[in-house]
């Protein structure tokens, strides 16, 4: 076999520039491969993302009638918690009373609720740092040092607002999109 | 095998000279285990878990295989079917226990084998090799470990998958679609608990395949050994099989023996009640821990609580405790003292000892709750933690006058029988 192979000039074939006809079809088979293999990798990785039914949960309707002032619900919203609250007047004008320039995320409470209904405080009940159910919504549950909710995970504490105030989460309490059908119930999602 | 006083293998049977010469499986054993893999007369039982390692890791395959028969990887039926499997299914209990339990016998031998490497100098050359490729199954470990803990879909369960996936979300731009990608979802579910169950099937074989690899290493420049001098002759090895066999039979009977004191009288102590209430996806229980073997890193990720220079306290959370495992990869070439063994590094083995009880610390703190003074404490064991390795260990090589070193490893072993005479 190497005797044959010693027989062949291998630049025999080389063009003006020093490019074989061999090397072309070499790297043209190699890279037609790799757009292969890159391609079946799609799929591979694709299925990880969310399958459609886990993507088609459709909104959902809350009456909001029976909460009464200062009191919360938690309920189920695309599979994750969703705290509805009624503020008091009390913890509205705490919540007002923060210079927002001193937040970690500068929002005011009327931007974090809907016009003329300042006092229904609606967000999603996920800590912004690792995902746990922040405390505060339900019956007797501690809400922190700052009058919110509190999480007892890592310790982060929320004001009546819903914002960060103290620990490791970064961003406030996420505002799900909804709007009000009426003065008692409301559409999120 | 490699190494200068290596016995080579010369079958004299005709069977295994016909298959030595198709197949040099009969060859590979010879040289790992058998007497072709002479080793430091000198070897104390620091160097028996390295093979305890393995045995937990076998265990743990075995029982996992059959637990696999009865578990369902389903949200609606996996709680379930682990009840199923400890009041129905024969002998259920005993397999399942075996499987949780020695989950925490194999870290808790992979810790110790560890810090034997740390305090001997074992990652040094020309071992790196083997630190990093141990270093490689810890993480895999890791993962596994805790895709298993997921697997019961208990109150614990579920909340640590979502705060687990939750770390990646903390990469900036695009954390989010990475947890999502993850989990399949937007929070744990079917999807998550499937492809959990999956991977904790598939990743023990993958360990196996590393823990070949780590040996194959290891068997280049042979083991290293209390004293860390190398080997000079035959004089300063025994062949593995008897001496060493005897000697890991002895450590495996105390492993198993403290094994199963755990498993019969205390299956419970080591894990958490809250994982005995089915997966809440709207309650988080009020003391969320992982298990024991993560609280030093979880603690490390608790320690940051404000924001620093504009980087988000979350990121820099979740940067240094993956950062603090990434940092042991260095450490071949962030010490460099010439001398391998604590025995002879006066000023090393005092840090050593302040870095036992660092990690120790960092351990209690995890499992704490996320209240003063644990979080201020591990604040300061975290930043020595880091300082260990990153100044204190390059400075002491510098600046250390080391004790004179013995001519080889048969002078150390009959100054120190001479001593106890
Ligand atoms: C590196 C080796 C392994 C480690 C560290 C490990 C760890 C764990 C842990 C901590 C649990 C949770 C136990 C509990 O609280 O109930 C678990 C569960 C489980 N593991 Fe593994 N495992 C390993 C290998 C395997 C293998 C090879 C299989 C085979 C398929 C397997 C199958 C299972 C099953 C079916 C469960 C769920 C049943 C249960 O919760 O007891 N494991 N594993
Ligand atoms: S998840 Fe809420 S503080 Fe960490």
């Amino acid at each position: 076999m190497a005797t044959g192979e010693q027989a062949i000039d291998p630049h025999a074939d080389a063009s003006e520039d020093g490019v074989r006809r061999r090397d072309f079809i070499n790297i043209a088979a190699v890279s037609f491969a790799g757009v292969g293999a890159a391609s079946v990798l799609v799929p591979l990785v694709n299925q990880m993302n969310p399958s459609a039914d886990v993507l088609a949960e459709a909104s959902i309707e809350v009456d909001i009638s029976a909460i009464a002032v200062g009191q919360a619900i938690k309920t189920i919203f695309r599979k994750q918690p969703l705290f509805v609250r009624h503020l008091t007047a009390k913890e509205i004008a705490a919540a007002d009373a923060v210079n927002i320039s001193e937040l970690r995320d500068p929002e005011t409470l009327a931007q974090r609720t809907k016009e003329g209904h300042k006092q229904w405080l609606i967000t999603m009940g996920v800590c912004t740092h690792l995902g746990c159910v922040p405390l505060g919504a339900g019956e007797g549950e501690i809400k922190g040092a700052f009058g919110g909710y509190f999480c007892p995970c890592h310790g982060s504490t929320y004001d009546t607002a819903a914002r960060i105030r103290k620990g490791p989460a970064p961003k406030n309490l996420l505002v799900p999109e909804y709007v009000f059908n009426s003065d008692t119930v409301i559409k999120v999602g | 095998m490699s190494f200068p006083w290596a016995n080579h293998y010369e079958p004299k049977h005709p069977l295994m000279q016909w298959i030595d010469q198709r197949l040099p499986l009969p060859r590979f054993v010879y040289g790992a285990v058998g007497a072709g893999y002479p080793v430091p007369r000198n070897l104390n039982y620091w160097w028996n878990f390295g093979v305890l390692s393995g045995v937990a890791l076998t265990i743990q395959l075995i029982t996992g295989i059959v637990l696999a028969m009865h578990y369902a990887s389903n949200g609606a039926l996996a709680f379930d079917s682990v009840e199923h499997i400890m009041r129905d299914v024969n002998s259920g209990w005993l397999l399942r226990y075996a499987h949780a339990n020695g989950a925490s016998m194999f870290f808790i031998v992979v810790y110790i084998h560890i810090f034997r490497g740390l305090f001997f100098g074992s990652y040094k050359a020309p071992r790196e090799m083997v630190w990093l490729l141990g270093l490689v199954i810890f993480l895999l470990m890791m993962a596994t470990a805790f895709m298993g803990y997921v697997l019961p879909w208990g109150q614990m369960s579920f909340w640590g998958a979502k705060v687990i996936t939750g770390l990646f979300g903390a990469i900036p731009l695009v954390g989010e679609p990475i947890q999502t990608w993850l989990l399949g979802g937007f929070a744990p579910d079917n999807a998550a608990l499937n492809r959990f169950f999956s991977l904790h099937y598939l990743l023990p074989f993958v360990i196996a395949a590393v823990v070949i690899l780590h040996i194959w290493a290891l068997h280049i420049p042979g083991s290293s050994n209390p004293a860390g001098v190398e080997v000079k002759g035959p004089q300063d090895t025994l062949p593995f099989h008897p001496y060493y066999t005897a000697k890991d039979g002895f450590g495996l009977g105390v492993f198993l023996i403290a094994f199963a004191l755990l498993l019969f009288f205390a299956p419970n102590a080591l894990g958490h009640p809250d994982n005995y209430i089915p997966a809440n996806p709207l309650s988080t229980p009020a003391h969320i821990v992982p298990e024991w073997y993560f609280w030093p890193f979880y603690a490390i990720l608790r320690a940051f609580t404000v924001d620093i220079f504009g980087i988000p306290a979350k990121l820099l959370g979740v940067v240094a405790m993956f950062g603090s495992i990434i940092l042991l990869f260095f450490l071949p070439w962030l010490d460099n003292s010439p001398v391998r063994s604590g025995h002879y590094r006066p000023l090393f083995k005092s840090f050593f000892v302040l870095l036992c009880i660092d990690v120790l610390i960092l351990g209690y703190c995890g499992g704490a709750p996320a209240a003063e003074p644990y979080v201020m404490i591990s604040q300061v064991a975290a930043a020595y933690y880091f300082a260990h390795f990153l100044i204190v260990l390059p400075m002491v090589a510098r600046f250390e006058k080391p004790l004179p070193l013995p001519g080889s490893i048969t002078e150390a072993v009959l100054a120190k029988n001479t001593i106890a005479a």
